[in-house]
């Protein structure tokens, strides 16, 4: 029955949003805001994969660790959005492809 | 079933918005998809039963981390012709994607009849809400890492000021030291006034 919302519907929906965050990276290599964005929702198709399994298997452990994937991301999403500022104050553009300074 | 219909409308409405925000060509377009996406997702955590962890992504996300970004994308004042050109890294991302879904197939297809993992219901879990359980166990199992969680976020803190303060010179900035090291001899000059007297 399609109309039961089981593990099945949790988990198929956070591949996708898994799957279209890992395209968004390789889509948009000249803007680096939208690839922490794609990061973003990287991170939320986990989310919603842990708390999908919490409930389901009855155990609180999966939501706990989904509160500390928020602060990781949070603290992620500030540190990244610091460094974007300062590259593009020093160097104008934040174009992915030319960034190479240190010839890594 | 009136659940599931609802579980439906927000999965979708995530799916779409999660495309728009990759393909959109305004970067601000992008960030009002992000936060709809993050709306959606909340609602598909209270339809699941994770009230505390749903209104906690709305306020996080919502309320820090999509302003973040709106700030972000405002201040940076970027070309938007130039940032819009696809580049040729479209067919590997369609490989990268296309191997992590047939990775998924395959989990799928050979997925174990039996349950090898243990449902876990005992009944404290369902007389005590959400929030409760969620308290009662991050401040006893898990307080370690919910110490952890707080450092994190203290050098996330520590790290972004550090890397955006900028010291410029003709800036004029208050100076404890010596604002506290003045004293009465140098800064301030007693004279003797003489009263003229008046007829």
């Amino acid at each position: 029955m399609i109309f039961e919302i089981g593990i099945y519907h949790y988990t198929i929906l956070s591949a996708f949003l898994f799957f279209t965050g890992v395209f968004g990276i390789f889509l948009n290599r000249t803007n680096l805001i939208i690839i922490l964005m794609s990061l973003e929702l990287i991170l939320l198709s986990v989310s919603i994969n842990f708390i999908s399994f919490s409930v389901f298997l009855g155990d609180i452990t999966g939501q706990i660790f989904s509160l500390f994937i928020l602060t990781v991301a949070a603290g992620e999403a500030a540190i990244g959005l610091a460094i974007l500022v300062v590259y593009f104050r020093n160097s104008g553009n934040i174009n992915v492809n030319e960034i190479n300074k240190m010839r890594g | 079933m009136f659940a599931s219909i609802l579980f439906f409308i927000f999965s979708f409405l995530i799916l779409a918005s999660a495309l728009l925000v990759i393909t959109s060509k305004n970067p601000v377009n992008s960030v009002i998809f992000l936060i709809f996406s993050f709306f959606n997702a909340a609602g598909i955590f209270l339809i699941a039963g994770a009230e505390f962890l749903a209104l906690i992504m709305l306020i996080v996300y919502v309320g820090a981390v999509a302003v973040l970004f709106l700030f972000v994308v405002m201040m940076l004042d970027l070309n938007f012709e130039e940032l819009n050109k696809k580049t040729n890294f479209v067919k590997t991302g369609i490989i990268t994607s296309g191997i992590l879904i047939a990775e998924m197939i395959v989990l799928f297809v050979y997925y174990p009849e039996e349950q090898s993992f243990i449902i876990n219901k005992n009944n404290k879990l369902n007389s005590l809400t959400n929030t409760e359980i969620i308290g009662s166990k991050i401040y006893t199992e898990h307080f370690y890492h919910f110490q952890i969680a707080g450092l994190i976020l203290l050098v996330a803190m520590i790290g972004a000021i550090v890397l955006t303060l900028r010291h410029r010179d003709n800036v004029r900035r208050q100076d404890i030291s010596s604002q506290v090291s003045r004293d009465q001899e140098k800064n301030v000059e007693l004279k003797d006034i003489t009263f003229e007297e008046t007829e």
